[in-house]
């Protein structure tokens, strides 16, 4: 690996323990929570100027919604029945939104040249047929992951993170314009919006099951394992 | 100072001096905007010059017209001024497009007038930075048309363009105010431009958001620098916390 050499200065058999994330997926790790975190708050903020959602091209209040969610909107002119209005959030939310997908891109790029070169999509998330046959789907190791949490992974990393990238790209009137398949290949700009709202719900699932089973997995020890890189014994987690 | 840290210190060196690097070679691409700087400056120079590497020459998608949607959805209410209320009753016949700045010839064009010239017919998308969105049919003189019968100075990089509704002032770039489907518009689905949708004069960029396509457009000037108008930030909505480059 690439840290071979790392050595972290904290007590006794922590040092000794197996490294258990390389320092490219530490650090992407944490890039990506924190693009992820104020990508999701921009994002509702952004979505509160029109929480309603169209299928095809074009959509509009005149229009017939594929679905409304209930809240209040940032906009007087959007029917929300809520007797308020929220206040105007869109300008620094929309600029810091895509400033850290910026950011996230960069991560992204950054961890998938490693985890190729690396050998960490092979090792750690690419399931072997004996994850499926001889162990529990759901029985994870302890230091390595079952079928399941793998093809969570890969699907996170090379599903639904490229079809945020996609259907963002997809709500750019520029960029469709060099680029038209960014929209069409969801049947318009408002699908591509739809699909990007999606898209979201799934990744907000996403971080609250990985949080859970961080949890459930021990939070002191698997946190400090993506912070350190080493993996700490269970006894040690009281 | 050991090794490491050097190597540090001078990997940080290498790295901070090739952005500078890159950000004036940028700059003298016409890749940087105008509001470069502030917390955002990052973000919205890397949009605006990813997208002018790709997009300068593409056009907006053009629609047929069973897709033109019915009705049009108009946002916000159009002026109470008296003096736009009083040339409303006469159909605009008053109303100057003024193109000052940097130009051979300033100029000044009634809308009769911009009727007159050559004009362009395009079924496209406008979408608001809200989230919603309507196609339409809009009829205009090209932009680059009519700033060529003012004959904009070389060292043109911007023109600003100017509302009724002095809130309201914008900016494009010359890739921007020279490409096609960029359109002084007159005109709406085969009639004139409703008032709810800018009329009697629109300025229509459909490779950028709504709000980039300011309504009743009084005024164009050409010039090589936004420093000089407002707070220098090159659009009314860059004041507000909105970018001034929107073709995300």
């Amino acid at each position: 690996m690439a840290d071979a050499g790392y050595a972290p200065q904290v007590a006794g058999d922590v040092r000794q323990a197996a490294p258990r994330h390389s320092v490219t997926v530490r650090l992407t790790h944490w890039i990506t929570a924190l693009c992820f975190l104020l990508l999701l708050v921009t994002g509702v903020e952004i979505l509160l100027s029109h929480p309603r959602f169209y299928w095809g091209e074009t959509g509009n209040v005149r229009m017939q919604p594929l679905f409304t969610l209930p809240l209040p909107a940032s906009r007087g002119s959007v029917p929300t029945g809520y007797g308020f209005v929220l206040s105007d959030q869109n300008g620094w939310s929309r600029s810091l939104h895509f400033q850290m997908a910026w950011l996230l891109v960069f991560a992204g790029l950054a961890y998938g040249i490693h985890g190729l070169t690396g050998g960490h999509f092979r090792k750690n998330l690419l399931p072997a047929a004996s994850d499926f046959s001889r162990r529990p789907l759901l029985d994870s190791g302890p230091s390595s992951y079952n079928a399941v949490q793998r093809l969570t992974y890969l699907g996170v990393v090379f599903v639904l993170f490229p079809m945020m990238i996609w259907t963002g790209l997809g709500m750019s009137p520029a960029f469709v314009s060099a680029y038209p398949i960014a929209a069409t290949a969801f049947g318009g700009q408002q699908s591509a919006r739809t699909m990007h709202f999606f898209g979201t719900v799934l990744l907000v699932l996403f971080v609250l099951g990985h949080v859970a089973m961080v949890c459930r997995a021990g939070f002191l020890s698997r946190t400090l394992a993506m912070i350190t890189g080493r993996a700490r014994r269970a006894k040690e987690d009281s | 100072m050991s090794s490491i840290s050097r190597r540090k210190l001078i990997a940080t060196g290498i790295v901070a001096s090739s952005a500078v690097a890159a950000a004036r070679i940028a700059d003298r691409q016409g890749l940087l905007p105008p509001s470069f700087g502030g917390p955002f400056g990052p973000g919205e120079a890397l949009t605006y010059g990813a997208q002018r590497l790709l997009t300068r020459h593409s056009l907006a998608r053009e629609f047929r017209r069973d897709q033109i949607s019915q009705p049009p959805h108009a946002n916000g209410r159009p002026p109470k001024d008296e003096a736009f209320l009083r040339s409303q009753a006469i159909d605009f016949k008053d109303w100057r497009l003024a193109v000052d700045g940097l130009v051979a010839r300033p100029a000044s064009f009634s809308v009769e007038e911009l009727r007159a010239m050559p004009s362009r017919s395009q079924i496209t998308h406008l979408a608001c930075e809200e989230g919603w969105s309507f196609i339409a049919e809009w009829t205009g003189v090209p932009l680059a048309a009519v700033l060529e019968l003012a004959g904009p100075a070389p060292q043109a990089k911007y023109v600003m363009y100017f509302s009724f509704q002095r809130s309201w002032w914008d900016s494009v770039d010359m890739a921007d105010a020279l490409h096609p489907q960029t359109l002084v518009t007159y005109g709406m689905n085969g009639g004139s431009l409703p008032v709810g949708h800018g009329g009697p004069l629109r300025l229509r960029v459909p490779r950028q958001l709504g709000y980039k396509s300011v309504k009743y457009i009084t005024r164009l000037t050409v010039t090589d620098s936004v420093k000089s108008f407002g707070k220098g930030m090159g659009s009314s909505a860059a004041e507000h916390g909105y970018s001034w480059y929107n073709g995300i």
